[in-house]
């Protein structure tokens, strides 16, 4: 039976990630690197995924991974969200790893699995599991040529991983032109990735939208935890911050929007729970097109109810906002998401 | 003896063709309610076990919960937490049977989502308490052999010290229950006017002025039962809805498709919540998620019975009479009737304002606002 609790296991993982995350990447560290020649962390990213051994988390045995199942993935990332954290977990070990299962690229995986390699899958981070646009690349031979933008996770990647033609490729990250732009989201950024004649290996086989559908189904835990940080962040602030010689979290107006986004911060665990232990569409589908939005929500709320602090670059606040709005786009909007339900929840338009 | 050997042991000795038999002989099995006491229902046993109990007996005669719903899901767990050994006895086994229906006299005209400030007197003559008063909003009372009541002993204490909670025969002398017309043209509460109430003191649950305390039990008990239970995905009123979306192509249209699906998923991870508090309590680990599922149920509610209207562009109505209802039908009736008795689902067993107080207050720990009537005598409070 699928339980949406979270088992010993995962309590302890979350517990060693967020342990790690307070000690190494506090929103102060994080608000210092975003401005940095190098955005992603990858010193943090080392430990985390080779100490820790989140690079593995999805990996058969057989291929050197920890076999663990999605709930456990769920739960870094609920981890990995609450930090705003720029490490290149979610591009690289859940979307890039997804696609080389679905190719069985074994060489690649123990590498994945082992931490040593850092992989990016070169396919827009707007790309939905619905409609899939043609590919921008194509494969000649052993050699790719074009361009796919919006990537996200291209800068931290040791190895990109291409799709063309139905096959999934792969090519050296040296091989390829990365070319950076400023991000709405500063603690996942995307780049425009192009290929002229790049040397490619051909991984396999790879069935891009389901990739994309398991992504999405596990960014609802990223997002829960975003709205979280939140969420537990501005119960703080109201709570210490006096106006009129009261905490201004004694006023009704307050309280009950706090008590209203608590409501939606619920049901967002609970969708988010069901989605990693069911990665059916009907499940993805109705996490994202929840949680996108309550993410969005919280973090806005949060912006306003901490005031003129809330408008600061100071603050961190801006970094969760940021980052709920383009994981909001990423992947499919909530529109895209409700849309699909039509099908799957049989209620034609 | 194992569970499964007295669910065994009742089908094969208990005859479905007879409810109330049925359900006495259930009770007696201590298979009404497993966590309750041996003799008393239950069997002293973890409270998830019941859910294999309301499995296993699914198809067999079940009390009707629209009718006993105040007597099982308040008036139960207050017997059973505040009664005497006596009054558990005399109460649980006709109350689990349907023999003998209850109802609750909390609200008064004077005293609503700030029931504390209720005035319904109790004045001890000897062995007995003479009860004076009105309570106001009383679902079933016209069904009702007893009630739930709280009154106020002691007028010179603050609100909160000086109530006294009792259990109200309904049949004596000095009760007086008039129906009151509600927005859907039925009467399914009613005004009670107590008058001259003479109650042994054997009726009284609890300790004299210990009443709110009382009452905190009843009132939690009120919101998880009203808010508690997670149907099939896709069922309950998004399914009613739904229903009528398929089978009416001829009522599409775009602005209503996305309307509908944003309820379905509201409604879909709102059940999954429900779901999941489950869990959490059969796991023994309750978390504060109840105390909200009574909001999230009532909004929706009330948007899905509106969408349902709206989409059958429906400008009758089934019945309009005023008559006594037997319990709420939100699925036999009409669109409209569900769409306005669903107005009554932010009011009743505490409003959607008062909720997010206590989600606030008691689950977020934001502070109160501040207050003038905690500390002043309940005869001197401002009305
Ligand atoms: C269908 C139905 C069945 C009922 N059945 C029963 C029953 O069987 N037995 C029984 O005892 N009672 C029953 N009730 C009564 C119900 O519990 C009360 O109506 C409810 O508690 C509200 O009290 P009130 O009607 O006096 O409204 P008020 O308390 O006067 O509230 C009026 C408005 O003011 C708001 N408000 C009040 N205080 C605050 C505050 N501090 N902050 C913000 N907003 C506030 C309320 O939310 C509401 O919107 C029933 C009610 C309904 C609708």
């Amino acid at each position: 039976m699928t339980t949406l609790l979270y088992t010993e296991v995962e309590e302890e993982l979350r517990a060693a990630v967020r342990a790690l995350l307070a000690d190494r990447c506090p929103p102060s560290a994080v608000l210092k690197r975003v401005e940095s020649p190098a955005p992603y962390d990858l010193d943090l990213w080392k430990t985390l995924s080779r100490e820790i051994g989140v690079a593995g988390l999805l990996i058969p045995e057989s291929y050197g991974g920890a076999g663990a199942s999605a709930s456990e993935v769920a739960v870094v990332l609920e981890e990995l969200g609450r930090g705003a954290a720029p490490v290149p977990f979610f591009t690289s070990s859940v979307l890039a790893t997804r696609a080389a299962l679905d190719a069985g690229a074994a060489d690649l995986l123990g590498r994945l699995a082992s931490g040593d390699t850092t992989a990016a899958l070169a396919v827009p981070f707007t790309a939905t599991p619905y409609h899939r646009a043609a590919d921008t690349v194509e494969a000649s031979g052993t050699t790719l040529t074009g361009t796919v933008a919006d990537v996200a996770g291209a800068e931290a990647a040791d190895v990109l991983l291409v799709p063309a033609g139905g096959a999934l490729y792969l090519v050296e990250a040296g091989h390829a032109e990365i070319t950076t732009r400023p991000s709405l989201d500063l603690t996942r950024p995307v780049a425009t990735v192009a290929f002229s004649g790049a040397a490619a290996a051909r991984l396999g086989s790879c069935d891009v939208a389901e990739v994309l559908r398991f992504g999405a189904g596990l960014l609802a835990s990223e997002q829960l935890g975003v709205a979280e940080w939140c969420l537990e962040t501005t119960l703080a602030y109201v709570r210490e911050r006096h106006q009129f010689a009261r905490p201004i979290g004694s006023f009704q107006a307050i309280k009950h929007r706090l008590a209203d986004l608590w409501l939606d911060v619920v049901r967002a665990r609970a969708a988010a729970r069901n989605a990693a232990a069911d990665t059916s569409p009907l499940a993805v589908a109705v996490a994202q097109a929840w949680n996108a939005g309550v993410a969005v929500h919280v973090a806005e709320e949060a912006v306003q109810l901490h005031g003129g602090i809330g408008m600061t670059w100071e603050h961190p606040i801006h970094l969760y906002l940021k980052r709920a709005k383009a994981t909001e786009i990423a992947l499919g909007t909530p529109g895209d998401h409700r849309a699909a339900l039509a099908e799957l929840a049989d209620l034609p338009g | 003896m194992d569970v499964r050997d007295r669910i065994a042991g009742l089908l094969a000795s208990a005859d479905p063709a007879d409810q109330v038999g049925f359900l006495r002989a259930r009770f007696e099995a201590g298979l009404a309610w497993v966590h309750f006491p041996e003799g008393l229902g239950g069997l002293g046993a973890p409270r998830d076990l019941q859910q294999v109990v309301e499995k296993e007996l699914a198809h067999t005669p079940q009390p009707n919960i629209g009718l006993q719903a105040i007597g099982l899901g308040m008036a139960a767990p207050t017997i059973l937490a505040f009664g005497t050994q006596e009054q558990k006895e005399r109460f649980l086994r006709p109350l689990y049977t349907g023999e003998e229906i209850w109802c609750q006299l909390f609200s008064e005209p004077g005293a609503g989502s700030d029931l504390a400030t209720l005035a319904t007197r109790a004045v001890r003559d000897g062995d007995e308490w003479v009860v004076d008063g009105q309570k106001v909003w009383t679902s079933g009372a016209h069904h009702a052999r007893w009630a739930i009541l709280v009154t106020r002993t002691d007028p010179d204490v603050p609100k909160h010290r000086g109530m006294t909670y009792f259990v109200c025969d309904m049949s004596a002398p000095g009760v007086e229950v008039r129906p009151l017309r509600q927005i859907t043209g039925e009467a399914e509460f009613n005004e009670v006017f107590l008058t001259g109430v003479r109650l042994s003191d054997d009726l009284r649950l609890g300790e004299v002025g210990d009443g709110w305390r009382v009452a905190q039990t009843t009132l939690m008990n009120e919101r998880v039962a009203i808010g508690g239970t997670p149907g099939r995905r896709g069922g309950g009123m998004i399914g009613v809805v739904s229903d009528t979306w398929r089978s009416r192509p001829d009522l599409r249209t775009p602005e209503l498709h996305q309307r509908l699906l944003k309820l379905w998923v509201e409604s879909e991870v709102t059940r999954l919540s429900a779901v999941r508090l489950r869990e959490q309590l059969a796991a023994g680990q309750p978390g504060p998620e109840g105390s909200g599922m009574k909001l999230s149920f009532a909004k929706l509610n009330q948007e899905l019975t509106g969408l349902d209207l709206e989409l059958r562009r429906d400008l009758g109505y089934d019945d309009w009479s005023f008559r006594r209802s037997e319990d709420v039908d939100m699925l036999g009736r009409g669109p409209g009737y569900r769409y306005l008795r669903a107005k009554g689902n932010s009011i009743e067993g505490g409003t959607s304002e008062i909720l997010r107080n206590i989600v606030s207050e008691r689950v977020l720990g934001l502070p109160s606002e501040p207050r003038i009537d905690k500390d002043v005598p309940w005869k001197d409070l401002p009305r």
